[in-house]
């Protein structure tokens, strides 16, 4: 909060300009805590109020202080600092608390899955399936459904995606790369559900109503998938200077040789990030295969026979239809949660480690 | 771009001088480069066309064949007047505060600072649909039933907050929020990259004059991001227009046409719907849903094609 040095700067110029103008410019300053000090007051203010009058919680106080908070640093900064100051202060306040607000679902989100989900953790809930038994189980099955499923997509998606993405950026002109180029910007647009309409009206035409099938799942993912990686993809390989190339092609490299041997090389460490990045993006999705994989109680890994089921629709499954005991069925669901969440966020953690280790220092 | 061609050429011409076998490897890896390129615009075209074909037989069919014995037209239209106002109801929360969000990191926090912040809202756009759902009834939901009883009492003469106020919290309000933290990262991340990209000389000059902050801000970062944030608003719109999970969870639907946000009854959304009763669908419902698919596919793909015009529009400038 407090002004950097090459604000002091400005504040004199500005002042000078002021008062050229003749705007009301004061000349005081208020001291570096000043915000601090406006916004514990006012949050102060409309707690005691609000414990006056019988109806106090942190929200209210939170919604109204922030801002009886703005007011309050204009009203302050306006007969030291000026209008313009005072309302660069309040804007200042305004935009920190929209900020926190903001950020105020992500925190409440982190705390609550941690703590809902750590209750349905156990042993049984990795080890063992929901076959046969009433109101309890694991979700081993939808664990191995995830894994499953989301490497079939990654297996279909990565090289489809990668080839797209040299074509685009080392081959391709003329109408088909600008074709593609917009296409796949559609194609990031295309709504989850309506990728898992599309896979399961593909195999229905093939093997009738009502089929199931893990890879039926991939297939509605990779849809999802590939824009991302091409994307992903293309960023990287656009930044791999031309002068590598150039230097290959001079030693006579053809340049399907040059591309694998210098481009993809170089750009490897970017590439692998945007792939886990991208797998991460769609581990989670539920709503794709909700239609297309089915919801099983047993284990199943073969992704080519039956219903599979995986950790985002037993999630939804557990909250959807709780069994007897309705609390360990939310518990089960909340336990799901936590475990996508955790390998979203170290797939996440992991990409920007490799990134930062592995990246070819371009110069 | 010349450049480029150039050194393409060169490369050519080089494994043209050098023999027929390098030639071959060349030929084979541009073949599968180009045939991956053809696969992405043929899987394009083939949810098109599924799609239209898995469809169609429900534009067709009798009214008394389909669910809710209704004509496809009036099956449809709620649920797409449900879809929009949830979309539009997100956006409208969510677009103030994303370029609030975009303004404190590019310009407001300390630089060590902002890149940590920018890398907890790139995680927020990372969470699955599904644990938004969760602690949208969970959590949310159940902490905005007394906002929304206030609402009623204090701003009841306003259509929206008309009421009864739900006791369950299950309502297009609190959807409408869930949808808005869920695209907000979406757009702050458009609205990031402009404002970090605002010519430095524009933000000096400005300081230079003796504008404050704000003023600086105000002059020149948000004129120069206007329309990057205009489209970034319509991206996050498409994706909160084809969101499925958090929708079909917290929602309590009763399929009416209202534009009462904190009430027991609202219109359900074209993703939700095909999500809750597609499981348990056979036969014609089936195509039913797959054409309403069709039409929030329609509708999500004008919507990013309103976007990409905007931005290929202000690239142009």
């Amino acid at each position: 909060m407090t002004p950097p040095p090459a604000d002091a700067a400005v504040l004199s110029t500005g002042s000078t300009r002021a008062l050229l103008a003749g705007e009301g410019h004061r000349g005081g300053t208020l001291p570096g805590w000043a915000p601090w000090a406006a916004f514990a007051g006012a949050l102060a203010v409309c707690g005691l109020l609000e414990a006056a009058l019988g109806w106090f919680t942190i929200a209210l106080m939170l919604v109204f202080g922030a801002p009886v908070a703005i007011l309050a640093i204009y009203a302050w900064s306006r007969p030291v600092e000026g209008a313009r100051r005072a309302k660069d202060r309040a804007v200042t306040m305004a935009i920190v608390a929209a900020f926190g607000v903001s950020m105020a679902p992500l925190i409440s989100l982190l705390y609550e899955v941690i703590k809902r989900g750590v209750a349905g953790i156990s042993w049984e809930f990795f080890t063992s399936d929901a076959r046969g038994v009433v109101g309890g189980g694991g979700a081993a099955h939808a664990i191995v459904g995830t894994l499953v499923i989301t490497a079939c997509a990654a297996a279909i998606s990565v090289p489809i995606g990668i080839m797209a993405a040299i074509y685009m950026n080392e081959y391709g002109r003329g109408p088909l790369r600008r074709a593609l180029t917009f296409f796949v910007d559609v194609m990031t647009g295309i709504p989850s559900i309506v990728a898992g309409l599309f896979a399961y009206a593909l195999f229905e035409l093939f093997f009738g109503p009502g089929i199931r099938m893990g890879i039926m799942g991939s297939i509605a993912l990779s849809v999802l998938m590939i824009p991302i990686v091409i994307r992903a993809a293309e960023e990287v390989l656009k930044i791999v200077p031309q002068h590598l190339r150039e230097a290959s092609y001079a030693l006579g490299t053809p340049k399907w040789k040059t591309i694998v041997k210098v481009v993809l090389p170089t750009a490897f460490a970017g590439l692998v990030t945007g792939v886990m990045i991208a797998t991460a993006r769609i581990i989670g999705e539920t709503a794709p295969l909700l239609v297309t994989t089915g919801v099983v109680d047993s284990l199943n890994a073969n992704p080519f026979q039956g219903r599979m089921q995986n950790l985002a629709v037993y999630a939804y499954n557990e909250y959807r239809s709780p069994g007897v005991m309705k609390q360990a069925s939310y518990d089960r669901a909340w336990a799901a949660a936590l475990t996508l969440i955790a390998i979203v966020m170290i797939l996440n953690v992991i990409a920007r480690l490799v990134y930062r280790r592995y990246k070819t220092e371009i110069r | 771009m010349a450049h480029f061609d150039t050194t393409t050429n060169a490369g050519q011409l080089l494994a043209a001088a050098s023999g027929g076998r390098r030639r071959r490897g060349d030929r084979i890896f541009s073949n599968i480069s180009v045939v991956a390129a053809v696969t992405i615009l043929a899987l394009l075209v083939g949810v098109a066309v599924f799609l239209v074909t898995e469809g169609f037989p429900a534009f067709t069919a009798a009214s008394s064949e389909l669910p809710d014995h209704e004509s496809f037209l009036s099956y449809v239209a709620p649920l797409a007047f449900g879809t929009v106002l949830a979309g539009v109801l997100a956006m409208v929360i969510a677009v103030p505060l994303a370029v609030a969000v975009a303004l404190f990191i590019t310009h407001i926090a300390p630089p060590r600072l902002a890149m940590l912040l920018g890398f907890f809202v790139d995680l927020l756009a990372a969470i699955p649909s599904i644990i938004y759902g969760l602690w949208g009834i969970f959590v949310l939901g159940p902490a905005a039933v007394p906002a929304m009883k206030w609402l009623e009492e204090k701003l009841g003469f306003i259509p929206i907050f008309e009421g009864p106020a739900s006791i369950t919290g299950r309502t297009m309000l609190v959807v409408g929020m869930v949808l808005a933290v869920m695209i907000l990262p979406i757009i702050s991340a458009v609205a990031r990259e402009v404002f970090s990209q605002t010519p430095r000389k524009l933000q000096e000059g400005a300081q230079a004059l003796g504008a404050t902050r704000w003023e600086m801000i105000r002059t020149t970062v948000l004129p120069f991001g206007r329309s990057s944030v205009v489209s970034g608003a319509m991206l996050g719109l498409g994706r909160a227009l084809g969101e499925t999970m958090a929708v079909a969870i917290i929602l309590s639907v009763s399929g009416g046409v209202t534009f009462n946000l904190i009430g027991q009854a609202n219109p359900s959304t074209i993703a939700a719907n095909i999500a809750l009763n597609f499981p348990e669908s056979s036969g014609l419902a089936i195509n039913a849903l797959i054409a309403t698919g069709l039409v929030l596919f329609a509708i999500t793909l004008a919507t990013n094609f309103l976007a990409r015009l905007i931005i290929a529009r202000a690239e142009v400038k």
